[in-house]
């Protein structure tokens, strides 16, 4: 009756999933998106694309996301005030290497110099995050969902108020700047030209993009082990049914806990190459909407699904940093065409990128009433689903069930 | 300018402030009552109120505006007329929408997780500031000076620095009576005796024969027109609206409705007030620009520490 | 198999245990034992206070007096993850299973507390978690061998029946290696055969992983075939407790179930019709 179903009897190799086509399709498409990024740089230059400097804060985004969603998508947690610890690895990084921040003036010469490094800046951005996350996480994560989200908004605004407030160590809403930049082999990142190796080359923001494309792919393979191990079970145990989690031995609190730091410190790194990289931070790149920006992205994909985040963020991104330009100038041009000057005014009046936030607003209520698991739904939810099999295949002999048989024959009913 | 009278003159904005808040945040205490959702979205629905306000007002007596611009100066009689209708303009336009954001993007989601419906108010949040950008434009507006600013302390030939001015007074006559109203509309009613009868238990209701959609209906109505009497108010009060003014007095009255317990209504009201104090002396000892802060901090310290608030009982209840 | 009566035997000991609810007391001052290897059954009429009790035992509620402990060890204070962890296992009585999770992860989520790599061994790679990991893959294998799923172990929990979801439930519960284990209603809303299969499957598991069973049942069928001995509550009071023949018997029991009128010394068909 139902021999379409693929089921392969026995004691398989279950460690490694089946190999199916669809699996094949979708190394071939990975294998070509990874291609297509590595070489990305080079095909921007040959094209004159130029949309590497569209490309670099959208990856660092789109790893925002990534982190984003351990909190939201594995762990269940929604965190409106993610950018705060997106705030605070930046302003931690910028404390380290800017020549303006307090520190500035204690560690050159002291013991600590060696701290003046980017590299060690980013290392110390990743922790601070990570523990201010655990800090936020201790005494909230006892609260139930809606609450949580509303602690979590509160500390988003709470944190660049802070930073705008405290001006002695912030400079204020003015922002810190300049930042240390990132060194390696002889180049500094950024500044032209880069010596390598005695040849002399202009790389423009190339060493940032490899960087945050780096930084990035580290992050993905990061968090697929993660989410395979002891600790991603606990997370959707946690996120299914917390009750029951509880009874298979789940400590609730220390699972989010690890959610919210892990989180949290994916934005520290984000944090730390995106200062480095705009050479400048102010309080306002952290506020609410960017909160809710990285939140739209990892919906839109599909939550819990680092392919569809990426693919969330993807299309966020892309729409915000390269689309909604060219298409306002599109609908401009349009609006001169037809040489009426009414027509022109009010083809001239629309502005998409002016509108950003109504998009993406739309984007979560028809996201969330549509389709709420996102583009790509999370995992493995088949469509042929099992319910059509029989109440209870095990064969009707009790002594049968005993010894163990286990291939269901044939089915009663 | 002495201590004692600073601290009154803080404490009389306070009040006014927190009588605002108060309205709005009975519409969030409302609908958690009765769908245990967080509506993200009500505070622009509020401050669409004080937009809709502005645009009545101006279409009705631009000239009015003109003469009592003179602030000290006692408004012509129509005046009054037109604020009556722009108020009750502005509490319908609020309800209507509110009641149409409950039907497109929440009815549909109240079987669902949690997240669903707040982050789809979240969505409508934003998409109504976009709106009031559209409607109003990016930069703060000014609000028509319909009520003089009139003294009364020093009207009664009282000396003193303390300024309780008309303005304040309009706040309390316009406020107290609509949360009277409310509370016997919830307490008397045969509606709002199915108000209370869904918060308490939706299925219970529902077999009860009591039609769950148009009660929840009706409680966005009641929120929305509370958020539209105050965008009025705070127009008025404030003589000044704006885009963010959604977000921040929002959460303010979120807060407050927190504070005193979400879900109840009196603890709306007390929540309310000591918000509305709690900022007004935060602006007069700190700095304005540490209010948000203490606020947020209040929020987050009232949430951590004790979840149901001052008087965290049901709706239901406590009524 | 419950062969001495020493009390280094006893795996659970409840004395005292006590709930409150307001005013109302939903379990009154019950002194219960579980002997190692032992299946016991906790019967009563709906509201006896059964589900209440199991959630005491489980850590879920506090209870307002009385102590349970477990192993030797009071349980008091513990959550229910800790509770888990010192090796009680149990089940729901309306399945909690990860619905969006496939079988397999099911069962290793059941097996959290026995297993150690943390986040960083997990990010490395370690050899240590490698091999944990692989060991645990087939643990949950075998385990789903034995409640035979093994055949959909990578299909989503969500999408199995009703009955199998029971089975799952119960391998998961075994993952963590219990010495106790609590079943909530294991046969509620069975059909008879599948019934028949779930006692043989609880017996059987009793006799593999040498565990005490403390089972939650209404079908009398189910308990009678099934239990050592037989603890009844009524009102959250112990009201009888003995073989399943001897509670067959007693009269308290037998007016708790069919109230006063039918009160018949000796009745042995009284029990049976009660669901």
């Amino acid at each position: 009756m139902q021999t379409d179903i693929r089921m392969t009897p026995g004691r398989r190799s279950y460690v490694e999933e089946p190999a199916d086509p669809q699996q094949t399709r979708n190394r071939i498409l990975q294998a070509t998106a990874f291609a297509f990024v590595v070489a990305y740089p080079f095909l921007d230059l040959l094209f004159g694309w130029q949309a590497l400097l569209a490309f670099i804060p959208m990856m660092l985004m789109i790893t925002l996301a990534l982190g984003l969603n351990i909190v939201v998508g594995y762990a269940g947690l929604l965190d409106l005030g993610y950018a705060a610890f997106y705030a605070i690895g930046a302003y931690a990084a910028a404390f380290f290497t800017s020549p303006n921040s307090p520190l500035a003036s204690v560690l050159p010469g002291s013991p600590f110099a060696w701290m003046q490094d980017f590299w060690v800046s980013m290392v110390m951005a990743v922790l601070v995050a990570g523990c201010a996350g655990a800090i936020l996480g201790a005494p909230t994560l006892r609260l139930r969902g809606d609450y949580l989200a509303l602690v979590t908004l509160g500390f988003g605004e709470i944190v660049p108020r802070l930073v705008k407030n405290l001006e002695p160590w912030t400079k204020g809403v003015k922002g810190m700047s300049p930042i240390g930049r990132p060194y390696l082999f002889g180049c500094q990142f950024g500044v032209d030209p880069c010596e390598i190796l005695g040849m002399k080359l202009k790389l423009g923001m190339i060493p940032y993009y490899y960087l945050t494309l780096i930084v990035g792919a580290i992050s993905i393979f990061a968090i697929i082990r993660l989410r395979n191990s002891r600790l991603g079970r606990a997370w959707a145990a946690i996120r299914d049914d917390e009750t029951a989690a509880q009874g298979m031995g789940i400590n609730p609190v220390t699972t989010k806990l690890w959610a919210f730091s892990l989180g949290a410190s994916f934005s520290g790194a984000t944090g730390a190459i995106f200062g480095a990289y705009l050479q400048t931070i102010s309080p306002d790149q952290f506020e609410y909407s960017t909160s809710v920006i990285v939140l739209c992205m990892v919906i839109l994909g599909g939550t819990g699904n680092i392919w569809g985040v990426m693919l969330g963020g993807l299309l966020i991104q892309s729409f915000d940093r390269i689309f909604a330009e060219r298409l306002t100038g599109w609908v401009h041009k349009a609006g001169a065409l037809t040489g009426d000057p009414t027509i022109t005014a009010a083809f001239n009046s629309f502005d998409l990128l002016k509108s950003r936030l109504l998009v993406f607003g739309l984007c979560l209520v028809l996201i969330m009433n549509l389709r709420p698991q996102g583009i790509l739904p999370n995992r493995k939810r088949r469509e042929t689903a099992l319910t059509d099999l029989p109440e209870d295949d095990v064969a009707p002999d009790e002594a049968v069930m005993i010894a163990g048989a286990t291939v269901p024959t044939e089915k009663p009913r | 300018m002495l201590t004692f009278e600073y601290f009154l003159q803080q404490l009389v904005t306070g009040l006014a402030n927190g009588m605002l808040i108060t309205l709005v945040a009975i519409g969030y205490t409302l609908v958690y009552g009765i769908v245990e959702m967080i509506n993200f979205a009500h505070g622009d629905v509020f401050m669409l109120g004080a937009f809709s306000s502005v645009t009545t007002l101006q279409a009705l007596g631009a000239q009015a505006v003109k003469r009592v611009a003179n602030k000290d100066q006692p408004p012509i009689p129509e005046t009054y007329l037109w604020l009556v209708v722009a108020l009750i303009t502005s509490m319908v336009f609020c309800a209507t929408l509110n009641v149409l954001i409950e039907r497109l993007a929440y009815r549909r989601l109240r079987r669902g997780s949690r997240m669903a419906p707040l982050i789809s108010a979240i969505g409508v949040s934003f998409i109504l500031q976009n709106v009031g950008i559209y409607w109003k434009g990016v930069s703060p507006i000014n609000f028509p000076r319909y009520i003089p600013q009139i003294d009364l302390v020093k009207a009664f030939g009282i000396d003193s620095f303390v300024r309780v001015t008309t303005k304040d007074v309009f706040v309390f006559v316009v406020t107290v009576p609509l949360v009277i109203a409310l509370t016997l509309f919830i307490q008397r009613t045969k509606l709002g005796k199915a108000m209370r009868a869904t918060a308490q238990d939706r299925d219970a209701a529902q077999l009860m024969g009591i039609d769950i959609n148009r009660t929840i209906a009706l409680t966005f109505l009641l929120g929305g027109a509370l958020a539209g009497a105050a965008g009025l108010v705070s127009g008025l009060y404030n003589n000044t609206a704006g885009f963010q003014m959604g977000f921040s007095y929002g959460l303010n009255s979120f807060t407050a409705a927190v504070l005193g317990g979400i879900g109840n209504l009196n603890g709306a009201m007390l929540g309310g007030v000591f918000i509305g104090i709690l900022g007004a002396m935060s602006d007069g000892y700190l700095d304005a620009r540490w209010t948000p802060v203490v606020i947020f901090g209040t929020l987050n310290l009232v949430l951590i520490i004790r979840p149901s608030g001052i008087l965290g009982q049901d709706l239901a209840e406590r009524a | 198999m419950t062969t001495s009566n020493a009390s280094g035997d006893v795996v659970l000991d409840v004395t005292g245990l006590t709930k409150r609810f307001g005013g109302l007391v939903a379990v009154d001052s019950v002194d219960f034992q579980v002997r190692r290897r032992q299946i016991v059954s906790l019967i009563g009429p709906n509201g006896a206070g059964k589900t209440t009790f199991f959630n005491m035992v489980a850590g879920q509620y506090e209870p307002s007096a009385g102590r349970v402990v477990f192993d030797g060890k009071s349980l008091h204070g513990l959550r229910p993850h800790q509770i888990t962890a010192r090796g009680i296992g149990r089940t729901f009585q309306n399945i909690r299973l990860f619905t969006n999770e496939t079988l397999l992860e099911n069962v290793l989520v059941g097996m959290h507390s026995r297993l150690k790599s943390g986040p960083l061994a997990s990010l490395l790679r370690l050899p240590s978690q490698r091999r944990e990991e692989g060991e645990a893959r087939e643990k949950g294998m075998a385990l789903l061998h034995l409640v035979k799923l093994d055949q959909y172990a990578n299909e989503a929990a969500g999408n199995l029946p009703y009955g199998m979801q029971r089975r799952l439930e119960m391998a998961r519960a075994l993952a963590s290696e219990p010495q106790l284990l609590l079943l909530d209603e294991p046969t509620a809303g069975m059909n008879p055969q599948e019934t028949v299969n779930m006692i043989s499957l609880i017996r059987r598991v009793r006799d593999e992983f040498g565990v005490a069973v403390l089972l939650i049942e209404h079908d009398m069928q189910v308990v009678m075939g099934l239990s050592e001995r037989v603890t009844v509550l009524n009102y959250g009071q112990k009201i009888a407790e003995g073989t399943p023949l001897d509670v067959q018997r007693n009269d308290n029991v037998i007016e708790a179930y069919l109230g006063r009128r039918h009160k018949r010394p000796g009745d042995e068909e009284a029990d049976g019709g009660t669901h």
